[in-house]
């Protein structure tokens, strides 16, 4: 019976700052290491002290595995590597290492340069970190050191998105990240194979939602876009980078050629480009359509879609903007917000979820007066409209998930308490399977009970296998029963032929016999009692072979050896049998004693 | 079991645990070269092709109906038809019984689709990503360059054995004309690689539960892979096509192969005497020289592969040479696929490349070329090349074998100038038979083969370091090559000396397997009590049911009721649980034992055989002798207490 602790630093009945403590089998691995969008101070990292009070985390932890670039899921990597000190490997797959640190660099701008924060990771600091971290490919697995190995699954939540199946010895684990079970216009769908692991660590965004089609959405908005422009009315589109904005440039860019519009769309430069040809180079991570007519016509070459220059916010007329950061908290995006938030005509779609503290998930409660830092009250009369396209599973495809990789155990993380709750029972009802959601800093613990292996010999399992006496043909149903020595040195356990076992030991089976004489006072020949014998050993023993020699002698089973003698009144009967027989031996007594 | 005769082409069946495994499925396409070029344009024929006109000797006549498939170029006799390809043996095993097939890398997969779709086969195919792309395009490629000039007939009448043996050489050589089939069609391809699962390097992949198959990097081609087929307990290493030298693709993982019951090699270099470095300097020093010159290069190449590393070394060579104004051409049915496919796979490449991909950057300087336009694809010379064709220029054109393709218009373009080159780098065929039938030729003619896979100093380094316990070879490699007999350093030499492998011949392996997993359940392993017999080693008897399913095992504790219905012995039945004892117990230990149990009138009798213990108030015998002992009483209340005590003594399981 062993046991597996998980115990959350963020994302524990919350959205944000992944990063997720898991021993299994003596080892310990850290699962994503994110940032809170929500915070500006200490509570924006996840809280390392947990792990060691001071000094540096290399020793404390095997190994490190980010799941996907989302900053909440890596945002703070490279504190902790850098600033709290940590030298081990990290895992992550090729495009998450490439995309990675440019949204690192990205976010310590903002916050360092926008905002004036000091003691802030740097630039170098971004680099060394990503010296690090060892890349792995879909499906390889990748032997950290002699017990512990990982293996990554497509999760199809953003370019490069994984699951990792963590294994140590027979305990498995199974983190899944953010993950989409339905493909979309980009990436396909999460797969996982019925590895059937002891815990399955699952997000639980939409725990509760379970979203109309994908198509209806995407029709909804093409015509909440469409009528906005129509109207001469400029929209803006919060977006990361990567991930959904491809997505929705795919969509609006078919959608253009169709209604052979003219409204300029732009997205919001220097990301842009490198992030649409790093879609460009790793099409393979991307879904079956897109892959099998990339050779004619690159999806990621838009042809309606321009760069975007700061001076555009003052243009007149209609236009579609795509600008980052996607939760309006800072930078481009919330520049525009403040520009055009005060007309009517204008609208500003929220394409995913928004953490609790930013301006975006403000506007989307309803907030029609924002406070801007300055104390500046912003008045919001512009359309908001939030258009649920987070590449997330929703409760459906969770519940898929768990049915497809049949796990003994859930732990649900990254998600609102509520919503988990009600995901917890639903999930112990329908599987009937144990379901944790510790919040942060709390430690759930899972024990596991596994089969044991044993090296057994082939021999012993053939004789098993192929029946030696019975002709009939083999009976699936019969039970098959298997008889051998278990030998235990230090941690090998053998299982093998009996004899053989002693043989390796080099003991030998001690002989143990037993002889006894029972004397009748029985009329006759000696051949007849000894036919009286051999009938009642006959009648007794039907399933044993009971022969009788030439020398009168009878014999039954392996040992045991039965003699008549003596003369015409008083016989004698021999018995001598092995300790080994000794059920039949002292049956035998109790049959032939005369007293008996 | 060998089913192919080219080493470089291989093809195994493995049967291992129950298992049938095939390992590769090479296509041997050097019987092409007994086949009369085929034209771009259809109908026309090669200039130097000529009828037969046989001479001499009445006796050796061949019919008419042979001469008319027969055709003299170049002063050899080649063969006016369909082309037709040497496919692996398919008689020796049936191999619609087969239950997998593993690719190590897209030159070895050419005769896929006769093994899945001609044999009934029901299995799985696996490969690498890259391995299936690129090896789809070089099957496409190679339908379009046949399916382009159709020849109405496949000629046969020649193969007919009284026929063939009087044909001149090199014609009569050809191996096993009469098993040559057809090429298979782009349905064919697309139904053979729908059988096709996809593996990533290093991943584990379960063979009904009986082995894992795990692909590791060879470093010779993108996508290439080594395979490691192991159980438990044994490992079959298998390593085709591999490259210690680094080039584009990710270069070779040697960890997974070492320690190996068994080590099979294939796929070594076809040019052992001409090392790839320098010949790639060569290359490129020639072309430049003719191109300074004015003359044209024309490379026959392949769609992908080393074509683009050509592709990066001669372009940094011509802006060298102050040339950087020379166009490349690039023409190939499928070369926009393989460029695109290029830019692709950076998880399979070597990590200088994979690391441009994290700047963004394409991994392969040809994109950039592509963009600036200083190199051009075409899919043939009727798209669009003629209306951009500078001369001079480099072009690279399939298919190496000189029988088909664009290259075969462009030897007949430029062959009359001697200020043309042509440069041979692929190693598959001998480039003097390739250009046989073009013959005479003004064009300079170059030999560079470039072949990365291993040569010998490579791979008896890697066995060494590899340390299997056995190594099978093909024959060829145990002897040196037929042109440089002493050159004895052109040979494996490995103790014990290698098992060779031939075409059609069946090899046992020396794998003695022991063991085999079989899993105890918890809840049977809690009601075991092992005895501690020597320090460290503890047994304990196990009678459990066993339950084998998908060829795995598991113990199961017995039922209840089992348990019980067995345990009845007084019918006869078999018990399922004997009891063992052991120990060495002294005679004095078994005569303190008896006095405590109340057995006062003891005597003991020593002698040389044994000893014996005289219960005289029982007046019962106990023979003790080393490892046993004999008890003689007639009372059975004695017998059994007189048990107890030497089982006290002794231990039992």
């Amino acid at each position: 019976m062993t046991e597996i602790k998980v115990t959350p630093l963020g994302a524990g009945q919350d959205v944000g700052r992944s990063c997720i403590l898991l021993t299994i089998g003596g080892k310990n691995i850290m699962l994503d290491c994110g940032m809170h969008m929500g915070y500006n101070d200490d509570r924006r990292f996840p809280d390392f002290t947990y792990i060691a009070q001071e000094g540096r985390l290399t020793d404390r932890l095997n190994c490190v595995i980010i799941s996907h670039f989302h900053l909440d899921h890596c945002g703070a990597l490279p504190y902790m590597t850098e600033m709290v000190g940590y030298d081990g490997p990290i895992y992550m797959t090729h495009p998450t290492k490439a995309i990675c640190p440019i949204l690192l660099e990205d976010y310590r701008k903002i916050t360092v340069e926008k905002k004036g924060e000091t003691n802030f990771f740097t630039s170098e600091m971004i680099k060394t970190c990503m010296k690090k971290v060892i890349t792995v490919n879909l499906h390889q697995v990748i032997q950290v050191d002699e017990d512990l190995e990982i293996k990554a699954y497509y999760a199809g939540h953003v370019l490069g998105a994984a699951m990792f199946h963590i294994k140590v010895g027979q305990n498995s684990v199974v983190y899944t990240g953010d993950y989409n079970m339905t493909p979309d216009r980009h990436l396909g769908a999460a797969w996982i194979d019925k590895c059937r692991p002891d815990l399955l660590i699952t997000e639980s965004t939409y725990a509760t939602t379970i979203r109309d089609s994908k198509r209806c959405r995407e029709r909804d908005f093409l015509k909440k876009v469409h009528s906005c422009i129509e109207k001469g009315g400029k929209i803006l589109i919060p977006v990361f980078a990567l991930g959904r904005a491809q997505e929705l440039c795919i969509l609006l860019e078919s959608y253009w050629e169709r209604m052979n519009l003219k409204v300029p769309i732009y997205f919001s430069l220097g990301l842009t480009e490198k992030a649409n040809h790093y879609y460009k180079l790793y099409i393979t991570w991307t879904s079956e359509k897109i892959k099998k007519t990339f050779v004619q016509r690159n999806m990621f070459d838009f042809k309606h879609i321009k760069p975007f220059d700061r001076a555009y916010i003052e243009n007149p007329g209609p236009m579609v903007v795509f600008a980052t950061p996607g939760m309006l908290h800072a930078g481009l995006s919330l520049q525009i917000f403040k520009r055009w938030a005060s007309s009517e005509n204008n609208m500003v779609i929220m394409p995913g979820y928004c953490v609790a503290g930013t301006v975006g998930h403000r506007i989307l409660n309803g907030a029609r007066k924002i406070e801007l830092e300055n104390k500046q009250m912003l008045e919001v009369k512009m359309a908001v409209e939030y258009m649920s396209f987070s590449a997330h599973a929703d409760a459906k495809g969770i519940m898929q998930l768990i049915s497809h990789c049949e796990p003994r155990n859930v732990l649900l993380v990254h998600g609102e308490a509520e919503k988990m709750a009600f995901l917890k029972n639903k999930i112990q009802q329908e599987f009937g399977i144990d379901c944790f959601m510790p919040e942060n800093g709390e430690t759930s613990y899972i024990k596991t009970v596994h089969n044991i292996p044993l090296d057994t010999s082939l021999n012993l399992l053939k004789r098993q296998l192929v029946p030696a006496e019975e002709t009939e043909e083999p009976d699936p149903k019969h039970l098959k029963v298997l008889h051998g020595a278990l030998l235990m040195k230090g941690s090998r356990m053998q299982l093998i032929e009996p004899a053989a076992a002693f043989r390796e030991l080099g003991i030998d089976e001690y002989e143990l016999r037993f002889t006894c004489n029972i004397s009748t006072e029985e009329e006759g020949s000696v051949s007849d009692t000894s036919e009286r014998v051999y009938r009642t050993l006959l009648r007794e023993f039907p399933r044993c072979p009971v022969q009788c020699s030439s020398d009168g002698s009878i014999s039954v089973g392996e040992s045991v050896l039965v003699k008549v003698s003596g003369d015409e009144d008083c016989k004698n009967i021999l018995v001598s049998w092995s300790h080994q027989d000794e059920d039949i031996g002292s049956h035998i007594q109790k049959v032939l004693r005369p007293d008996a | 079991v060998c089913l192919s005769d080219n080493p470089s082409k291989p093809c195994f069946v493995l049967f291992f645990k129950g298992v049938r495994i095939m390992l590769d499925c090479g296509l041997d396409i050097k019987q092409i070269l007994h086949f009369v070029p085929l034209l771009v344009v259809p109908g026309f024929q090669v200039s130097k092709a000529r009828p037969w006109s046989q001479g001499g000797d009445k006796r050796t006549r061949v019919p008419d109906d042979v001469t008319q498939e027969l055709k003299d170029c170049g002063g050899r006799l080649l063969v006016d038809g369909a082309p037709e390809f040497a496919i692996p043996e398919t008689g020796i095993i049936n191999l619609s019984t087969l239950d997998a097939i593993l690719i190590s890398s897209y030159g070895c997969l050419m005769a896929l689709p006769y093994i899945t779709e001609c044999t009934g086969f029901r299995g799985t195919v696996y490969m690498t990503e890259p391995t299936l792309h690129i090896g789809r395009l070089y099957m496409e490629e190679l339908v379009k360059y046949v399916e382009r000039n159709p020849k109405s007939s496949v000629a046969s009448h020649w193969k007919q054995e009284h026929i063939i043996r009087n044909l001149p050489a090199p014609l009569r050589d050809a191996i096993r004309p009469r098993q040559w089939r057809k090429l298979y069609t782009l349905h064919d391809i697309n139904s053979a690689l729908s059988k096709v699962q996809l593996v990533g390097f290093s991943e584990k992949v379960d063979i009904f539960g009986a082995l894992t198959v795990t692909p590791a990097s060879s470093g010779c081609c993108i996508g290439s892979c080594n395979w490691i087929i192991q159980s438990k307990y044994e490992k079959i290493c298998y390593v085709a096509g591999t490259s210690t030298l680094t080039t584009h693709p990710r270069p070779m993982d040697q960890a997974p192969l070492k320690n190996a019951d068994i080590l099979i090699l294939s796929c070594f270099t076809q040019t052992p005497l001409s090392l790839p470095d320098p010949m790639i300097g060569e290359f490129c020093v020639n072309a430049a020289v003719t191109v300074k010159n004015g003359g044209n290069v024309l490379v026959p190449c392949y769609a992908s592969g080393v074509t683009f590393d050509l592709f990066e070394c001669l372009s940094g060579h011509l802006d060298q040479c102050g040339l950087s104004g020379v166009p490349m051409y690039f023409l190939s049915p499928v070369s926009d696929s393989t460029l695109a496919y290029s830019n692709i796979f950076a998880e399979w490449l070597s990590s200088s490349k994979q690391s441009k991909v994290f700047l963004p950057e394409c991994p392969f300087p040809h994109a950039d070329l592509l963009s600036k336009g200083r190199l051009k694809n075409f899919s043939s010379i009727h798209t669009g090349l003629t209306t951009d064709f500078h001369t001079p220029c480099i072009l690279f054109a399939g298919h190496p074998s000189l029988r088909m393709g664009d290259i075969v218009h462009f030897i007949e373009l430029w062959g009359n100038s001697s200020a043309n080159t042509i440069i041979f780098t692929e190693p598959d065929f001998p480039h003097l038979d390739a250009l046989a039938p073009f013959l005479p030729l003004a064009m300079r003619v170059c030999y560079c083969p470039i072949d990365t896979s291993l040569n010998f100093s490579q791979a008896n380094k890697l066995i060494r370091d590899l340390r299997p316990l056995h190594l099978v070879v093909s024959e060829t490699y145990t002897k040196p090559p037929v042109l440089e007999p002493l050159r004895n350093d052109l040979t494996i030499d490995f103790e014990p000396s290698p098992l060779t492998y031939k075409q059609g011949e069946v090899l046992s392996l020396p794998v003695k397997r022991q063991f085999e997993v079989v899993e105890m359940e918890q809840e049977l392993a809690n009601t075991l009590e092992p005895v501690e017999v020597k320090p460290g080693s503890a047994l304990s008897l196990v009678t459990a049911s066993l339950v084998a399913k998908d060829n795995k095992f598991l113990l199961k504790r017995l039922s209840k009721e089992t348990q019980l219905s067995r345990k009845r012995r007084a019918d006869g039945s078999l018990l399922w649980r004997k009891p063992y004892i052991f120990g060495t117990p002294s005679l004095h230990t078994i005569a303190d034992a008896l006095k405590q149990h109340g057995f006062s009138s003891i005597k003991v009798e020593e002698s040389d055989t044994g000893s014996i213990i005289h219960l005289v108030k029982e007046d019962s015998l106990i023979q003790v002798d080393g490892s046993s002992t004999h008890i003689i009483c007639d009372s059975e209340d004695v017998r059994l207490k007189l048990k107890d005590v030497m089982l006290k003594c002794l231990k039992q399981l």
